[in-house]
């Protein structure tokens, strides 16, 4: 039976996480919460600590200092604990080029542990319309397909938490949009919880029940993009980015009490 | 979503059930550099091209010496067998390294260490294709030297084993260390892959008795625990005895090598992990 206690338990949990690259202050003391079910926006300029933030929340960058908890676990004490139950993509990491698409996908499945890993494979290379590619190496993919074969291999073990870093870089509009569609399907299907980390604004005003506006490694707001819009006085959120990004515009109206935070 | 996971039978303990589970993920990085090689044939050539062509150039020179040198006509074998056992070395460095930097090349290793795989179960994998590499590699060069020049390195019989596990465990741990590097410093330090091994050739009395090193020297290349088998092998072929003692010295070394190359290799991702390197790294 479900347990209702865990339902409502945040998937990620971050309380004062700070990152420091010698003298450089990478993420200063951010505080935020991702609830199941929901798609959460990192948004921020270049060097605003997207990156660094999901790196540390998988376990690939040492905090010097805060928490973390993910699905229940402090991260990174107890990684491997939940590790079999997120997944992530990023076009900063690729999948070994000389391995065909099934051969890649058949790895992950067992490092994942995934069961029925063949049927596995087959709905999702149905679901993400990679039948056709199975047998290609994954090097001599266009950039669309190799995004849907990273995307396939980060739903390979059907995660509860997705990290993802700019999933539509690269892509067509067509593409970029159907990918969007699918994450939010898939989202309300198995009710898992996405933190993305994205440059495109609309994109986030779509997936997005929550944004987290970065700038210089701190959270400088936050709020639902329409929230954030009106709160700005502006039209759409790349408006809001720009002026939280140049440093140029001000709330109009003072952020509410954010639970989420 | 957990029905995706393994689910296993109640009966089974925890660790039990982990056990198994950190066996499947070496056997799915196996399964990774398998089909690495497979669709390769560049890469399952390279792995038979030197050994097979480092036997056929020491065979002549054999040959050529047996005719020539009252040493070598009394000891038929000692070059070619050096040069079987110096291969066992390299291959197990260059097994464990080329099948790491592998993860660095196709810029995977941030998926590998997001995924459940541990770190000393990748440590794992490299050292099962470290053997897997050597003995494919290293094998059909033994055969060649029986049927084409006589020498049957298996003469050495269960010591061929001894030696076998001791030399690549010694491999192992220069690729830890080199792997380590690469992890520090980044794909710059690759090179010294093929640098460090080669390095330490002229320390590991691979051709000739340590005792013919210059006498400041000696104590460095006793350090070494390949000095200690080629010692061993040379015993055995020149003066048919079996040195135990060198064997044993060469097993204790090669572990506290090992150990602190494990630590080393932990050491440098711990480092890499602080530093952020491991998103970015690659070529």
């Amino acid at each position: 039976m479900p347990d209702p206690e865990s339902d409502r338990r945040p998937v990620i949990h971050v309380a004062n996480l700070r990152k420091r690259f010698g003298k450089v202050d990478a993420v200063s003391d951010i505080s935020f919460t991702v609830a199941p079910g929901s798609i959460t926006g990192l948004l921020g300029g270049n060097g605003a600590g997207k990156t660094t933030t999901i790196a540390m929340l998988l376990g690939l960058v040492e905090p010097s200092g805060g928490e973390i908890e993910i699905l229940g676990h402090p991260v990174p004490g107890q990684r491997h604990k939940v590790l079999h139950r997120m997944n992530f993509e990023s076009p900063y990491v690729d999948l070994p080029h000389r391995l065909t698409v099934a051969e890649n996908l058949r790895v992950y499945a067992m490092l994942y542990g995934v069961r029925h890993a063949a049927a596995r494979i087959r709905e999702i290379c149905a679901e993400l319309d990679l039948t056709g590619l199975l047998n290609r190496p994954a090097g001599q993919l266009s950039a669309g397909q190799k995004t849907r074969v990273s995307l396939a291999k980060s739903l390979i073990n059907a995660p509860e938490l997705l990290l993802l870093d700019e999933p539509t870089a690269s892509l067509d509009p067509d593409t970029a949009d159907w990918v969007r569609g699918y994450l939010e399907n898939y989202c309300a299907r198995h009710h898992a919880a996405i933190l993305l980390a994205s440059h495109n604004m609309a994109e986030v005003e779509r997936m997005c029940d929550n944004v987290l506006m970065m700038r210089a490694g701190k959270i400088v707001d936050d709020g639902t993009p329409s929230a954030l819009i009106a709160r700005y006085g502006r039209q759409n959120l790349e408006q809001v980015f720009l002026d939280i990004a140049r440093g140029t515009g001000h709330a109009a109206q003072p952020a509410k009490a954010d639970t989420s935070r | 979503m957990s029905e995706q996971h393994d689910i296993p039978p109640p009966a089974m303990s925890e660790p039990v059930i982990q056990s198994m589970a950190a066996w499947r993920r070496i056997a799915a990085m196996i399964l990774r550099y398998s089909y690495l090689i497979k669709g390769s044939w560049p890469r399952l050539l390279d792995l038979w091209y030197w050994p097979t062509l480092q036997i056929v150039l020491w065979g002549f020179i054999t040959g050529f010496l047996v005719e020539y040198s009252s040493y070598f006509a009394q000891a038929f074998g000692v070059l070619l067998g050096a040069v079987m056992l110096w291969d066992l070395l390299f291959r197990g460095q260059m097994g464990f390294a080329l099948s790491f930097f592998e993860e660095m090349w196709s810029r995977n290793l941030g998926h590998l260490l997001v995924s459940p795989l541990r770190p000393r179960e990748l440590i794992a994998a490299l050292l099962a294709m470290s053997v897997i590499r050597t003995l494919v590699g290293v094998t059909p060069a033994t055969f060649l030297a029986i049927w084409f020049f006589g020498f049957n390195l298996y003469e050495l019989g269960l010591m061929l084993i001894a030696f076998f596990i001791c030399l690549i465990m010694a491999g192992w741990s220069m690729g830890l260390l080199v792997s380590g590097l690469v992890l520090r410093f980044g794909m710059g330090a690759e090179s010294l892959a093929w640098a460090l091994i080669f390095g330490i050739a002229p320390l590991c009395a691979i051709y000739y008795p340590v005792a013919s090193l210059p006498d400041w020297i000696q104590p460095l290349s006793w350090a070494l625990p390949p000095s200690h088998i080629f010692e061993g092998m040379r015993a055995i072929l020149i003066d048919k005895t079996v040195r135990y003692d060198l064997l044993l010295s060469a097993f204790l070394l090669d572990l506290a090598y090992f150990t602190a190359a494990c630590w080393w290799f932990m050491h440098c991702l711990k480092i890499a992990r602080n530093d952020g390197k491991l998103l970015q790294i690659g070529e």
